[in-house]
């Protein structure tokens, strides 16, 4: 277990264009970090260590499989974001990476151009890019933006100047001229992404292509019912680094790995293999994305007493729960039922929302919870407002309900640590 | 056997040893730069022991010394329903956090609210206005006290609240005026944590800024009912720490 280490490839990001000798600092801490949060579990999964592999890779391996994609004319293609319809890369033969932004480190760097009072993952995304300092920023032919909220919309302006961006409009309400909106945004993806190939896809890429992702989803929903059971057979945090990990995997390779791990966890649920015994109190998290390497809350969590059986979230299954439907008989067809899988999706960016209250309510059903922790990432306004309603359903079903509001910074870990260990007592009772 | 309960807050360490279920010492004292030390050389004056420690550095002392850790939340909430039994509602407000908890009617923690990473609305946010209208506490509770009026303060940033404070002093405004706005101001937050949470006929107040009898009053004026105080209400955590500790030794050894 000692073996672990985040691998170095000095010349390989200084092909890239990277800050190196910025950058040569972090293999080290991500090393430190991940063995202390991942490696320190007591009875962990043996199929976890492709997952540790993948981040062994994380600066290294897969960067290499990106370029070689490249070379090879197909698409790359960063996101921040559910939104982006990556059957249509993946069609193309292209690869869907999701980019740095889930670290204190780079925020700095984005502070010298942005305001301070934005989003934290906005923030450090826009970091990772000005500060030369994430290999997958530097990778992609473009990155694909979109107008989920006022941050993200108006900072893709300014990261326009440094990697190309293709922005997206995403309707925030779900009529009908809505969906017709977002049709044509797909479309028009579709044509950005063709261009890089200069070949166009067709309706046979595509129906692969939707089989492919479709698999991604499904493993995951498999994944997700398995740790529901109760002694938990995995633990929370290492549902959140898979999760986080779909988002820049291979996907057929990811999905191979995802079911050798159901498998396991199969296993270990027919014996009574489990991470935590079953009186331990099991927590859902609701709210907004968590991207790599953020797993502060998880963290605090699981260190408290508790265990997270459910993240509702979009790196969580507001990515995976909803597949799209495999038998389209045109082109036209499959992008119309994509579109429709799409805008399934309850972003606290839509008004009226009420699809995403009830999706929580079910979820805390299915998997079992004995509370709801509301994750706000601060100035992520729709998501904090949307806690009001949440929390109302919560009380009238008698739900315990806490919603908290942090960042990256290290700065609250003691605050958050007294809230969620006192959430934790008011569940025992 | 002596119980002990010790909650180490932001600013102070709060003390409380118990001989046969009765209150035999209380301290309060400033936190040094080494909390637990404090906490460790007084569990070591009341050998045999058996303690809880509570507030911000309870697992530091519980990685020094064999205590168990309940949070400040519970602390406080199960502490204000041993002096008021019919408590449902406690605010606390001690150095570096406000918290609001609502409990059933059995006196379980039903909801509760913390202050987010803010530090407006706290002790130390009063200590730092009386700091920069050179006041001492307990002059800063009078002056406000004393007056009538106030110029409302609009930052509750307590970094904010300062420049605004200073720009107040020299605009030429009395400091009692200026000193009882950042009470009010306190206050309305304060009361808006409450509100958030919901409270019934009365309100229990604990913590160290409950000492200040102006901040009581304008609370229980901005709420419209009474504002309850403990006789120390310092120590109501680490009171219910001891008399947590004294329930885990029974559960331990019931034949003691």
């Amino acid at each position: 277990m000692s073996a672990f280490e985040v691998k170095s490839d000095p010349q390989l990001w200084e092909k890239l264009g990277m800050d190196v000798a910025r950058f040569t600092g972090m293999p080290a801490m991500l090393t430190q970090a991940y063995t202390n949060i991942f490696l320190a579990q007591q009875n962990r999964p043996a199929k976890m260590a492709y997952f540790d592999g993948m981040v062994e890779n994380i600066h290294t391996g897969r960067i290499h499989e990106l370029m070689e994609a490249k070379e090879a004319g197909k698409p790359v293609i960063g996101t921040f974001c559910v939104y982006i319809p990556e059957e249509v890369v993946v069609a193309a033969g292209g690869v869907c990476v999701g980019l740095c932004g889930g670290a204190q480190g780079s925020i700095a760097d984005a502070e010298k151009v942005l305001p301070r009072n934005i989003c934290p993952m906005v923030k450090s995304a826009f970091g990772f890019k000005v500060g030369k300092i994430c290999p997958y920023f530097q990778a992609v032919d473009f990155v694909y933006g979109e107008t989920t909220c006022d941050a993200k919309k108006k900072t893709w302006e300014l990261l326009d100047e440094y990697v190309p961006t293709h922005v997206m409009e995403i309707p925030q309400m779900k009529r009908d001229k809505d969906k017709a909106l977002w049709l044509d945004e797909v479309k028009e993806f579709k044509v950005a992404v063709d261009k890089i190939t200069g070949t166009e896809t067709g309706f046979d890429e595509l129906s692969q292509a939707i089989v492919t992702i479709n698999a991604k989803r499904k493993a995951l929903q498999r994944l997700n019912n398995l740790r529901h059971h109760n002694p938990s057979p995995i633990s929370g945090k290492d549902m959140l680094l898979i999760e986080q990990i779909a988002f820049y995997d291979e996907p057929n390779r990811f999905v191979e790995n995802v079911n050798a791990l159901c498998d396991e966890l199969e296993e270990r649920i027919k014996q009574g293999i489990a991470v935590a015994p079953a009186s331990t109190p099991r927590i859902m998290v609701s709210g907004t994305p968590m991207a790599l390497p953020n797993w502060k809350l998880h963290n605090i969590i699981e260190t408290s007493g508790g265990i997270v059986v459910n993240e509702e979230s979009c790196i969580g299954t507001r990515y995976y729960k909803d597949l799209i439907d495999e038998g389209s008989t045109t082109l036209e067809q499959q992008l119309e039922r994509l579109t429709e899988r799409y805008m399934k999706i309850d972003c606290s960016c839509f008004t009226p929302n009420t699809e995403r209250i009830d999706q929580v309510l079910k979820e805390y059903e299915q998997s079992g919870a004995e509370g709801i922790i509301d994750y706000c990432l601060q100035f992520c306004h729709t998501y904090n407002i949307e806690a009001v309603k949440l929390r109302k359903a919560c009380e009238e079903r008698g739900i315990p309900f806490m919603a908290i509001e942090s960042d990256y910074s290290p700065d609250d870990v003691g605050q958050l640590k007294t809230r969620v260990e006192a959430f934790i007592e008011q569940i025992k009772g | 056997m002596v119980k002990v309960g010790i909650d180490l807050g932001s600013r102070t360490i709060k003390l409380v040893a118990l001989k046969q279920g009765a209150i035999s010492f209380h301290t309060v004292v400033e936190s040094s730069f080494e909390p637990h030390r404090q906490a460790l050389a007084f569990l070591e004056q009341h050998v045999p022991v058996r303690a809880v420690a509570t507030g911000y550095g309870r697992h530091l002392v519980q990685q020094h010394a064999e205590v168990d850790v309940i949070t400040e939340i519970k602390a406080h909430a199960m502490g204000a329903r041993y002096f008021f039994p019919q408590c449902r509602t406690i605010l606390d407000v001690g150095g570096q956090d406000s918290k609001v908890i609502s409990l059933t009617a059995e006196g379980k923690v039903q909801n509760f609210q913390m202050n987010d990473k803010c530090a407006a609305g706290t002790g130390r946010f009063l200590e730092m206005m009386a700091v920069s209208l050179g006041y001492t506490m307990a002059e800063f509770g009078a002056a406000a006290a004393g007056v009538e009026q106030a110029t409302p303060i609009n930052s509750m940033c307590a970094v904010f609240a300062e420049s605004e404070v200073v720009s107040l002093k020299n605009s030429g405004m009395p400091p009692a005026e200026i000193a009882r706005a950042v009470h009010l101001a306190v206050a309305n937050r304060l009361a808006t944590m409450v509100r958030k949470v919901g409270y019934g006929d009365h309100l229990v107040f604990s913590g160290g800024v409950a000492n200040s009898p102006i901040m009581v009053s304008l609370l229980a004026q901005e709420l419209g009912v009474p504002v309850l105080v403990p006789d120390h209400p310092s120590i109501v955590g680490a009171l219910w720490a001891a008399l947590q500790a004294e329930l885990l030794h029974h559960r331990d050894s019931p034949a003691a």
